[in-house]
Parts: C-alpha cells; sequence; structure tokens
C-alpha cells in the first residue's frame, strides 16, 4: 500500500487530526463521553494507521518500540502516583479531596491525572500488541 | 501513622513495583525490587494480622469515599491471615528466584518475569483484602492474566498448551463469577460485601439470589480446582517455572478458596448457603471425590511435579470438605488445612524446582538414587509428604486432626472416615518418590552427588522446616484460624 498516492496524501492530511481528536476525548472525558481509554485508542489508531500505509519499520522509527513499553508501564506509575499523592498529602489512597484546596477542584485534578495515566497505558498496550502481531514472522525472517 | 494505610500499600506496592520494573529493564533490579516488595509485604500483613487480632476489623476507605458507596478494604483475622501466607511464601521463594529464573527463562524476559510476578501478587492480595465484590472481581482477572503468563514461560513447550487451557478455564471461573456478582447486585443493589450481607437475608431465596450462588460457586470452584473442575491444574503446576509452581500452588488456590468461605459464610451466611440450599452434600461428595480420585492419579502419575499437583487437588478436597460441614469448627479446620498445606505444598514445590536444576528434570526417573545425590533434598521432601500424609509432627497433621475433630464433632463419622481412608492414598503417592529416590539406582547420566545451589535449597528448606514447626507448634496456626472462622462468620454483625 505504500504506493498508493491516495491513502499516503490523505492518511497523511488525516493522523494529525486524529491525534488532536483523541486530545480532545481525553481532556473532554471530565464532561461528556470519552475519557482515557477511548482517547488512547484514538492515539493508538492513528499510529497504526500510519503503520498499514508507511509500513511497519516506519512507524516503529516513529514510535520506537521501546517508547511503547515505557509508556504503557509510566501510565500505571501515573494512576498509582495520584494515588500516593493523596496518601502524601493526608488523605487516603487514591483521595482527591485533598489534592486541592477546595475538594471538588481536587477531585477534578485527580481525575485528570488518573484518566492521563489511562490514557497513556492504553495507548501504550494497544501500539505493543499492533507491533507484536504485525512483527510476527517478519522479525523472525530478519532475525 | 503509615500503618492506617497497611490494608491498600499491601496491594498498592507490588502494583507500583510492577510497571518500575518495567522501566528498569533488568532482571537484577527486578530481583531487588521484588524481594524488598516481598519484604515489606511480609511485614504489613503481619503488623494486620497482629492488629487484627488486637482490635478487630480495619476498615479502609479507598478514595475516602464512605462505604458502602466507595470501595473499602476490610481486613479481619481471616483475611489478614491469608495476605500473610501470600506474602511470606512469596518472600520465601524470592531468594530462591534469582537462580531458578535465570536457569529457566531468558535474560532478555526476566525483567518481565518480575514484573508478572509482582502483577500477580497485587491481584492475589487485593482479592484477599478488598471488600467490594466487583473490586475483588478486577484483582481476580490482575491475578489470573499474570499467572497465565507466568504459566506460559515455563521451559517446556507443553507450558503454551497448559497456560491455553488455563486461560480458557480460568476465564470461564471469572465470568462465572462476576455474572453471579450482577445477580447479587440485582438482588440486593450493593456491591460491598459487608453491606451485601445485611441486605441479603431478606432476598436470598429469591431466584437471583439463588443463582447467584450457584454462579459463584462454579466460577470460584474453577478458580481453586475444586474437583471435577479441576482439569487446568495439573498441566499448570507442572509446565510452569519452578517459583511460579511453588507461589501458585502455595497461594493461588488458597485464595480462591478464602474468597469463597467470605461469601458462603461472611455474605450469604451458614443458613442461606447450608439449610436452605443443599451446598452441604453437594460439596462434601465433590470434596470426598476429588479426596479419592485425585489421590489415586497421584499415585500413577510419572512426574514428580504432576504428582504433586493432583496432590494439591485432593488437598483442596480437605478444604472443602471443612466448609461443607458449614460448621465453626469446620470452617476453622479448613482454615488452618489451607494455610498449612499451602506452606507444605510450597515447600515441595521449591524442592522439586531444585530437584529440577540438579538432576535435569522431574521426572520419576530423574528422581532415582536422589537419596544418594542429593540426601537433604530428599529428606526435606520426604517430611513434606510426611505432612501431605498427615503424620503427626507435621503441620499437614495437625490441621487434618482439626478436620476430623470437627466432622466427628457434627456427627459426620463418613467424613471422618473419608480422611482417613484417602490418607492411605497419600501414603501411597509418597511412598512412590521414597521409592524412586531411596530404592533405586540413580541413572547412568546422573550428575554428580550435590545439592541444588544454598541459595535455592535454603528457602526451600526454610519451608520444610516451617512444616514441622507447623507440627509440633500447632496451636498459634490452630487458634488464628479460630479466630479467622469467628471473623468469617461474623461479618453481617
Amino acid at each position: 500500500m505504500t504506493r498508493d498516492i491516495v491513502l499516503r496524501v490523505i492518511g497523511k492530511i488525516l493522523i494529525p487530526y486524529a491525534l488532536v481528536f483523541a486530545l480532545y476525548v481525553q481532556f473532554h472525558g471530565d464532561y461528556g463521553p470519552g475519557g482515557g481509554f477511548q482517547a488512547g485508542v484514538v492515539v493508538a489508531a492513528a499510529v497504526i494507521f500510519y503503520g498499514i500505509i508507511f509500513g511497519l519499520a516506519a512507524a516503529r522509527r516513529a514510535v520506537p518500540e521501546p517508547l511503547v513499553e515505557s509508556l504503557l508501564a509510566l501510565g500505571v506509575l501515573l494512576y498509582a502516583g495520584v494515588g500516593v499523592a493523596g496518601i502524601l498529602l493526608g488523605g487516603n489512597y487514591l483521595d482527591y479531596f485533598v489534592l486541592d484546596h477546595d475538594p471538588v477542584h481536587g477531585q477534578l485534578r485527580g481525575i485528570f491525572w488518573v484518566e492521563a495515566g489511562v490514557g497513556i497505558t492504553v495507548s501504550g498496550v494497544m501500539l505493543k500488541i499492533f507491533y507484536l502481531f504485525a512483527g510476527r514472522g517478519r522479525d523472525l525472517e530478519e532475525g | 501513622m503509615l500503618s492506617q494505610h497497611f490494608p491498600i500499600l499491601l496491594v498498592a506496592l507490588p502494583l507500583i513495583a510492577a510497571p518500575l520494573i518495567v522501566l528498569g529493564r533488568s532482571g537484577f533490579l527486578g530481583w531487588i525490587a521484588s524481594l524488598a516488595v516481598t519484604g515489606a509485604a511480609t511485614l504489613m500483613a503481619g503488623a494486620l494480622l497482629a492488629k487484627t487480632t488486637a482490635a478487630g476489623t480495619i476498615s479502609y476507605a479507598v478514595g475516602s469515599w464512605p462505604p458502602p458507596w466507595g470501595i473499602e478494604y476490610r481486613v479481619d483475622a481471616a483475611n489478614a491471615l491469608v495476605a500473610l501466607l501470600v506474602s511470606a511464601v512469596a518472600l520465601v521463594a524470592m531468594p530462591y528466584a534469582r537462580r531458578s529464573v535465570s536457569a529457566e527463562i531468558g535474560q532478555d524476559r526476566q525483567y518481565l518475569f518480575y514484573a508478572l510476578l509482582m502483577l500477580c501478587l497485587s491481584g492475589l492480595l487485593g482479592m484477599t483484602l478488598t471488600g467490594d465484590a466487583f473490586n475483588l472481581f478486577v484483582f481476580l482477572e490482575i491475578s489470573s492474566l499474570s499467572t497465565y503468563v507466568l504459566i506460559a514461560l515455563g521451559r517446556d513447550r507443553r507450558a503454551l498448551t497448559a497456560a491455553y487451557q488455563y486461560l480458557i478455564l480460568g476465564t470461564t471461573g471469572a465470568t462465572l463469577y462476576v455474572i453471579g456478582v450482577g445477580m447479587l447486585y440485582l438482588a440486593t443493589g450493593t456491591l460491598n460485601l459487608a453491606d451485601m450481607a445485611a441486605r441479603l437475608p431478606d432476598v436470598s431465596d429469591t431466584r437471583p439470589g439463588v443463582a447467584g450462588l450457584a454462579f459463584i460457586t462454579a466460577g470460584i470452584g474453577l478458580k481453586f480446582a475444586l474437583f471435577p473442575l479441576h482439569a487446568w491444574l495439573p498441566g499448570a503446576y507442572t509446565y510452569a517455572p519452578s517459583v511460579v509452581s511453588a507461589f501458585l500452588a502455595a497461594t493461588a488456590t488458597k485464595v480462591s478458596a478464602y474468597v469463597l468461605m467470605r461469601l458462603y459464610f461472611s455474605v450469604y451466611g451458614v443458613d442461606a448457603v447450608f439449610r436452605d440450599m443443599p451446598l452441604g452434600p453437594v460439596l462434601a461428595v465433590l470434596s470426598v471425590a476429588a479426596l479419592f480420585v485425585a489421590s489415586a492419579a497421584a499415585i500413577v502419575q510419572r512426574d514428580l511435579k504432576r504428582l504433586l499437583a493432583y496432590s494439591s487437588v485432593a488437598q483442596m478436597g480437605y478444604i472443602t470438605l471443612g466448609i461443607s460441614l458449614g460448621s465453626a469448627t469446620g470452617l476453622a479446620a479448613a482454615v488452618a488445612h489451607l494455610v498449612n498445606h499451602g506452606v507444605t505444598k510450597g515447600a515441595l514445590f521449591l524442592l522439586a524446582g531444585g530437584i529440577a536444576l540438579r538432576a535435569g528434570g522431574t521426572g520419576l526417573e530423574r528422581v532415582a538414587g536422589l537419596g544418594r545425590t542429593m540426601p537433604l533434598t530428599a529428606f526435606a521432601f520426604v517430611v513434606g509428604g510426611l505432612s501431605l500424609i498427615g503424620i503427626p509432627g507435621t503441620a499437614g497433621f495437625a490441621s487434618k486432626w482439626a478436620l476430623v475433630s470437627a466432622a466427628i464433632g457434627d456427627g459426620q463419622w463418613w467424613v471422618a472416615a473419608a480422611v482417613l481412608l484417602s490418607s492411605l492414598l497419600a501414603v501411597a503417592y509418597v511412598w512412590r518418590f521414597v521409592e524412586c529416590a531411596y530404592f533405586r539406582d540413580p541413572p547412568q547420566d546422573a550428575p554428580a552427588p550435590g545439592e541444588a545451589p544454598a541459595d535455592m535449597t535454603g528457602p526451600a528448606l526454610a519451608l520444610t522446616a516451617a512444616v514441622v514447626a507447623g507440627g509440633l507448634l500447632a496451636a498459634p496456626v490452630l487458634e488464628a484460624s479460630a479466630r479467622a472462622a469467628a471473623a468469617l462468620m461474623g461479618l453481617a454483625r
């Protein structure tokens, strides 16, 4: 598919918008449908789209595998870190009330970072799965 | 100050360690982190057990949302004991893991192994400590998913099929459990176990209440290999890496058995499960079948780890037999056997791992002449075997004796008879090892005499010593089990 000019041009135009849309889904999740999981999937889908059109090697250059593996661990850490922050600020684990002077603001702040963690991990896991499946057989041939 | 957060830190610490290990990308750092985490977890679980013994139930509101709206972690004498078993076995297995994992798992995958082990620990501790039915399902899935991968990391290619089989059956079990929880939520409108316990008496005879009990029994029964739902267990324990076999055999099925006890005795209550529903006889028949069929199957196995796995199915039968009595003494015996058998099987699988390393496998033909080539290991294995049989002076005797007295106290003579008769089958399968190890010549290509490295033999012998200590000084475990049984039966109050 790498020679298909229509796909290449449309892909290059659409992928940035998909990434921006993912950010919208991520941050609008506090107020409406959306959230970290969906946003993570959209981010991963954009990269997978890129990989399908320009080839696996190109996708791996753009988003290297070690980065993907770090991302999926970092997201969980961020989530758990919010929990620990609750304890350090004098509340219970995952206590958002103490994250700000105003408890309601604290809730908003807590869910913001937790959802960020979810988004990072989900995009990382999706990409890891894609790389593993897409690379199967191919990686073996290349040694 | 920090000690008030122990219930959640016990679960969160391994959960945080897992991604850190992935970021570290080093097997050695992963091992150090796991060692530190299991050490801290054991200390915290011990502190929790001491605190529940002194001051009763501890409730922890995650996110400071008061129960029953938020997720509650509820620690009492029962789950603190199970948490201590899980983290202590993990701690003992860690010094052992370094060499065993290096021998069995490729260098580039070791950090992932430790990350998964931490996730599995976190899942098991979460299942144990949570007071929320759905949160329990989440941790059940965390521990199960990590377990499937851990089993698949085994050296033997059959590990893949064993892991796949467990994946299918384990996922079925988890699904049945969550359907049961859905029924309970439908009937009571709550997911908090204590709240559910308060509301269930009014609705436990309605259709969702009864169906929920059936789904939960089948689902959790699959997870702890209740006969005849044990098909996944022998393969999984046989082909998993040695550390994983030991850790899982000592903890995974035990935690599921605890969950069943919690749901039967704390949530539904004795009356609903054993008087309104015929679960007592059903469990008793299945347990007795497990005692005899699985023990008989263990006798004919040709692989040491597989023999131990079938023995595990049989030994789980003693635990469910204790549950099926539906009495406080029966439950206390079941809890005691849960702890004692966990320690015994952990010790035996650790020893088997040492044998696998030195003798090049755990097939009974590799075990031949072990009494001469690895005398210490062989002797410790026999001691563990004696505990499986229930010889006085070992931990297995203490809890089996408690079970027999409980059965006689309830007038269930045939249960007592079944326990004693099935012990004879245990004699037979333990004798298979004795016969191979002491009365046969080592195979031609046997390695030079010598024990497994000290960092592997040491932890295995430490657990074996615990087996003997649990037999000679049985009172602490039996008293803790009695307190646990009282706590399990008293949640509704």
